[in-house]
């Protein structure tokens, strides 16, 4: 996958509440599986990843994925954003609707699949990530890690360009986390490359191709994960993974 | 495990049938002593009865009356609600104050002062003369205001993450309102919803006071006629009672189910 970030701009608030989160941000990358965004929290990494999923406009700038410009109309970025799996931290499953019928509503609604093709895929993709026989509950009845894997198949469903993962793990505890860490790792062989925001620092050093550490609004880093992790070129980086290295 | 007789622990929620249950009994009690104790020293014979039983079909007609505006209110009330929560969270501005004003208004002042100046001024002013049609009106714009404020705490309940992830999945506005919006917010509204229907049927007894034959002015008509008061408006409390209880039992049903559900 490739992804070209020409001088990115987004702010939030106005007047003197006004903050630069994105400041003017560059990025070019190119990799098979995954890309990490690294980086300390209000760095901009999770705004930056919003905007690559089309939820978040950008004040100025480009976003070019596989040499295409992500649109700046809501109609156009509402087709954009048909081509994408986004998993949020708190799952965001629709808690009126069963696991299957959350894995289902995108393909009938969006994507326009008849209701037996649609279940066929939806039954498919809950059995492969182990969710078979969660597929009549309610997201209320599964655990946090069940549900977060129900929402990766949400976005699996689908067949998206690419994933994007904002955090997936932030909300749970450490068994659950493991179980979803486990899951990403089994989907980066499948071959929908991957973006991923996380802060388990372990588990992007395993499984990213490229680290992006991003800090004040500015990527300050970009090269191969285990360069990044070995020796990382500047102060902030070097800092920023003696903090989060140290326990 | 019970604490002390005001203050309970509630482990388990008594079933709305049980509850039921008691309420049924303690009113059966209650009823057949006043039956007895007022009937006694009133002096009643079975030929105050009998008086009213002549009347049977003036509480009849009356009766279903009151169901029928009630009815009418709620559907007309409830579009009415679902225009002004819709108003208020408007992106035009003049749209969110005017709904707002209406809101403020008809909550700021006694439902009765409602009927008898949108009646007796603005009804006559308009040279509009059905009592029915006016009573109708009013109770909707009455009702209308405390239904928009819950349809608008109903959507406003849904967290914004829920918009986030079905904009993410690509579902146009009114996708999302159909698939999104509209079902959680039913959940969370009908229960209220349900006990606004009941506030209804009892506050359509006001429009007696503008001469609407509903159930109430039956009653009155009903009692000058034998001056039998508590014959008269025994059946009268009865009647609403049999409207508003089973309905009552219903909003706190679909409190227990929707509570457990989500």
């Amino acid at each position: 996958m490739k992804l070209e970030i020409e001088k990115l701009t987004k702010s939030f608030g106005s007047g003197d509440q006004k903050q630069r989160v994105l400041d003017s941000l560059n990025l070019k990358v190119e990799f098979p599986h995954v890309l990490a965004l690294l980086g300390p929290s209000g760095g901009g990494k999770s705004t930056l990843l919003r905007v690559i999923a089309g939820l978040e406009q950008s004040d100025g700038g480009e976003v070019i994925v596989n040499g295409e410009s992500i649109p700046h109309q809501e109609r156009n970025l509402r087709n954009y954003r048909r081509s994408l799996g986004v998993v949020f931290q708190s799952f965001n499953l629709f808690p009126h609707m069963t696991a299957m019928c959350n894995v289902m509503l995108p393909l009938t609604a969006v994507h326009g699949l008849e209701t037996t093709e649609a279940r066929r895929r939806a039954v498919e993709v809950l059995e492969r990530l182990g969710l078979a026989e969660h597929a009549e509950k309610n997201p209320m009845q599964l655990s946090g890690g069940q549900r977060q894997r129900v929402a990766i198949a949400r976005a699996l469903a689908a067949r998206p360009q690419f994933l994007l993962f904002d955090e997936p793990t932030s909300a749970l505890d450490p068994e659950m986390t493991a179980e979803v860490l486990q899951l990403i790792a089994e989907l980066k062989e499948e071959g929908t490359p991957m973006l991923l925001v996380t802060h388990e620092m372990g588990f992007a050093r395993k499984i990213a191709d490229h680290v992006a550490f991003i800090s004040a609004g500015r990527v300050l880093e970009s090269g191969s994960a285990s360069e990044f992790f070995k020796t990382p070129q500047t102060t902030q980086a070097v800092r920023f993974l003696e903090k989060v290295l140290a326990y | 495990m019970r604490y002390s007789l005001f203050l309970d622990s509630r482990q388990k929620p008594t079933s709305p049938w049980v509850e039921g249950f008691w309420c049924v009994l303690i009113i059966g009690g209650v009823s057949l002593c006043c039956l007895l104790v007022m009937g006694g020293a009133a002096g009643i014979s079975l030929g105050g009865w009998d008086a009213i039983w002549h009347y049977r079909d003036v509480f009849w007609k009356g009766w279903l009356l009151t169901i029928f505006l009630s009815l009418v209110s709620l559907v007309l009330s409830s579009l009415i609600g679902l225009g002004i929560a819709l108003g208020r969270r408007s992106s035009v501005i003049a749209l969110r104050s005017l709904s707002l004003l209406y809101v403020e208004l008809v909550r700021g002042t006694p439902l009765l002062v409602q009927i008898l100046f949108l009646f007796y001024v603005v009804a006559n002013a308009m040279g509009l003369e059905d009592r029915l049609i006016a009573g109708v009106l009013i109770l909707s714009i009455f009702s209308g205001a405390y239904l928009s404020e819950m349809i608008r705490a109903g959507i406003e309940a849904i967290p914004a993450s829920q918009l986030e992830s079905a904009r993410a999945i690509g579902l146009t506005t009114l996708q999302i309102y159909r698939f999104v919006i509209v079902p959680q917010a039913l959940r969370q509204i009908l229960p209220a919803l349900t006990g606004q229907f009941a506030s209804l049927i009892k506050d359509s007894s006001l429009l007696s006071i503008i001469g609407l034959g509903e159930f109430t002015l039956a009653a009155q008509q009903v009692n000058s006629a034998t001056y039998r008061t508590f014959e008269s408006y025994l059946p009268l409390a009865l009647g609403y009672l049999v409207l508003t209880l089973p309905i009552s039992i219903c909003s706190r049903m679909l409190e227990h189910r929707l509570r457990y559900e989500t």
